[in-house]
């Protein structure tokens, strides 16, 4: 019996021939990423008393959810984070203004490579399975326990495979595709498993996009989500560390693997037209002509789901010479300091603050509402983030709608949730 | 109130619904208070901030399912943890919140069957070990997914950090 890529990628970090679902086993760890909760992570690792880390090389620090400090409690934290780095010699710490958000600064400055087992204290660390690793979120004490030993236990996850056929329809994106298919299995319907998604229509999505799908993932409960590794990522990876590895079966799933579920989607037929997630929950998904009497106060373009450079063009095409509505705030967040630099370079930033929008520093930002943009007490939010529950943004009683960086935009333009189709029509006629 | 670790005794203080995320446990806004013992004060700060007055020391939280889901933040398992909560029962539970559980040594509990028909009030003995929740007044019995035996050694040391302290401290 075959294994799927979850399944080869723990036997290989195991030291076993196979491993079978719901099998325990102890893994090496080939990286480990924290953020501002490396200090969490640094007190328990001091509470244990090994010293020193097992391996400073492995591990990557990025100060990304509050940055720069918003409090003095924050500044503490980021100046204990500093002193802690310095003294383990841990050589991959990105400051502010030196990095981004973890999850773009790990995957731009190649950090991630196929086959890899990454954990990081951040839920959206399946991310890193657009890279072919085996990546998923723990909690800043069991860092600790990695940066002790440098191996972590796992329950061997099964495996859902979604094949997605067709084409994506005018204006769906990889947002869309993975808010249907959250919305299909609901908030926990792919809980402790592996995703292995597979078919033309990824394959055709640049490793953006692909991350989009892998990030969004764990909204579903999923402990890994990968996207094919093939000859487009390789020379992604290529260019960020210098070496072009080869395509190899130990980074794909055998033929005859088994999966707890196969599930196929024609994108074309299924999501023919954007789709947004509605308060309070990720899984409450309709299509966005349904939605168009949302009035908005607040659009947020950023996260680690869709803050990159594609996602900032896409905007600045939708809005292209139109103005932010008068009754809406539109905040942009780079994913990362080097999105930022191309941004301007390649003038969506110019195209995007003319059209009223602000630009806050790249970070989580709105996202986790602790940085800036928080919302008040009846306000509605539409939002290129991951999370949509109750106060995450700011008042308990504001409502956050989850979309792509296309209805976003269009939405800031239209002062409502709008249809991209639609602003482009308006800028025709 | 618990005869050893692994047999818990205490009354029910709270049921929750399905889904309840870690921004609803403990709000993102708090995450810059890195001192454990000062999470609990804003335990369900944003909908639910009566369960704090309700919590007794031993006493149980019972959810539906998923419980956890959303963030891997720590702070959310330290500040039930820390005010007193004896285990959550629930049908469900996110996974980073179930490992997180564990490592910080709060006991927890799959079992739908109890999590459907328990209320607030009832008076319970919770046995880890055997998997089994006993309500004492009415004298019903529910099963519970067993613990998995790392699960099982990790809450008798405290949680992981004691674990490994015996293993490293110098």
């Amino acid at each position: 019996m075959g294994m799927t890529l979850a399944e080869k990628i723990l036997a290989s970090a195991s030291g076993r021939e196979t491993v079978s679902p719901d099998e325990i086993v102890v893994a090496s760890v080939d990286l480990a990423m924290s953020h501002e909760n490396a200090d969490l992570v640094r007190k328990s690792f001091q509470e244990i008393g090994a010293g020193r880390v097992w391996d400073p090389e492995r591990i990557v620090i990025i100060l990304d959810h509050r940055v720069p400090a918003e409090s003095e409690n924050t500044a503490a934290t980021h100046k204990a984070i500093r002193e802690f780095v310095e003294a383990q010699r841990i050589r991959h710490f990105y400051d502010v203004g030196r990095g981004g958000i973890c999850h773009q600064v790990l995957a731009e400055r190649g950090h991630v490579l196929p086959g890899m087992v990454v954990v990081g204290t951040d839920s959206h660390t399946t991310t890193h399975g657009a890279f072919g690793a085996f990546a998923t979120g723990i909690g800043a004490t069991e860092m600790a326990g990695v940066w002790t030993e440098g191996r972590l236990w796992f329950k061997v996850p099964s495996t859902f495979r979604i094949e997605v056929s067709g084409a994506l329809a005018p204006w769906v994106s990889a947002k869309d595709l993975i808010l249907y298919i959250i919305g299909q299995l609901g908030a926990d319907g792919a809980d402790y498993r592996a995703v292995e998604f597979e078919g033309r229509v990824i394959r055709n999505m640049t490793v953006a996009s692909r991350m989009v799908l892998a990030n969004l993932s764990m909204e579903m409960g999923a402990k890994v989500a990968f996207t094919p590794v093939d000859e487009e990522l390789l020379e992604y990876l290529a260019g960020r560390t210098g070496t072009r590895i080869p395509l190899s079966p130990s980074f794909e799933p055998d033929p005859d693997a088994s999966y707890e579920q196969v599930i196929r989607i024609d994108a074309g037929e299924s999501i023919p037209e954007p789709v947004v997630a509605c308060p309070h929950s990720v899984d409450r998904v309709r299509p966005v002509s349904e939605l168009t009497d949302v009035l908005v106060n607040q659009a947020v373009l950023g996260s680690c789901t869709n803050g990159r450079l594609e996602d900032l063009e896409l905007a600045a095409r939708v809005i292209s010479f139109q103005r932010v509505h008068p009754r809406t705030r539109l905040l942009v967040i780079p994913a990362s300091q080097q999105i930022y630099l191309d941004a301007i370079r390649l003038g969506y930033l110019q195209r995007l603050v003319a059209a009223g929008a602000m630009v806050n520093p790249p970070g989580c930002g709105p996202c986790v509402g602790v940085h800036q943009g928080i919302l008040a007490a009846g306000e509605v939010c539409i939002s290129s983030t991951n999370r949509n529950f109750i106060g995450r943004m700011g008042s308990k009683d504001s409502r956050v709608y989850l979309a792509s960086p296309a209805v976003v935009a269009a939405s800031a333009v239209a002062g409502h949730i709008a249809h991209p189709g639609e602003i482009r029509n308006e800028v025709a006629a | 109130m618990s005869d050893s670790t692994l047999r818990l005794r205490g009354k029910v203080a709270a049921k929750l619904g399905d889904h309840i995320d870690t921004d609803l446990i403990y709000p993102g806004r708090f995450l810059n208070i890195t001192d454990r013992e000062k999470t609990p004060q804003h335990l369900f700060e944003l909908a639910h901030p009566e369960i704090r007055g309700l919590l007794r020391a031993g006493d149980f939280l019972v959810a539906g399912k998923n419980f956890g889901c959303g963030s891997s933040r720590e702070q959310a398992t330290s500040a039930i943890k820390l005010a007193g909560c004896g285990a959550v029962i629930a049908v469900s539970f996110a996974r980073i919140f179930f490992r997180n559980s564990i490592n910080l040594g709060l006991p927890v509990v799959v079992s739908p069957a109890a999590a459907e028909r328990l209320e607030p009030g009832d008076d319970l003995l919770v046995d880890l070990a055997a998997g089994r929740i006993l309500n004492l007044a009415t004298e019903e019995s529910y099963p519970a997914a067993p613990l998995d035996p790392r699960a099982v050694e990790l809450l008798e040391a405290g949680g992981l950090i004691p674990y490994l302290k015996k293993k490293y401290a110098a």
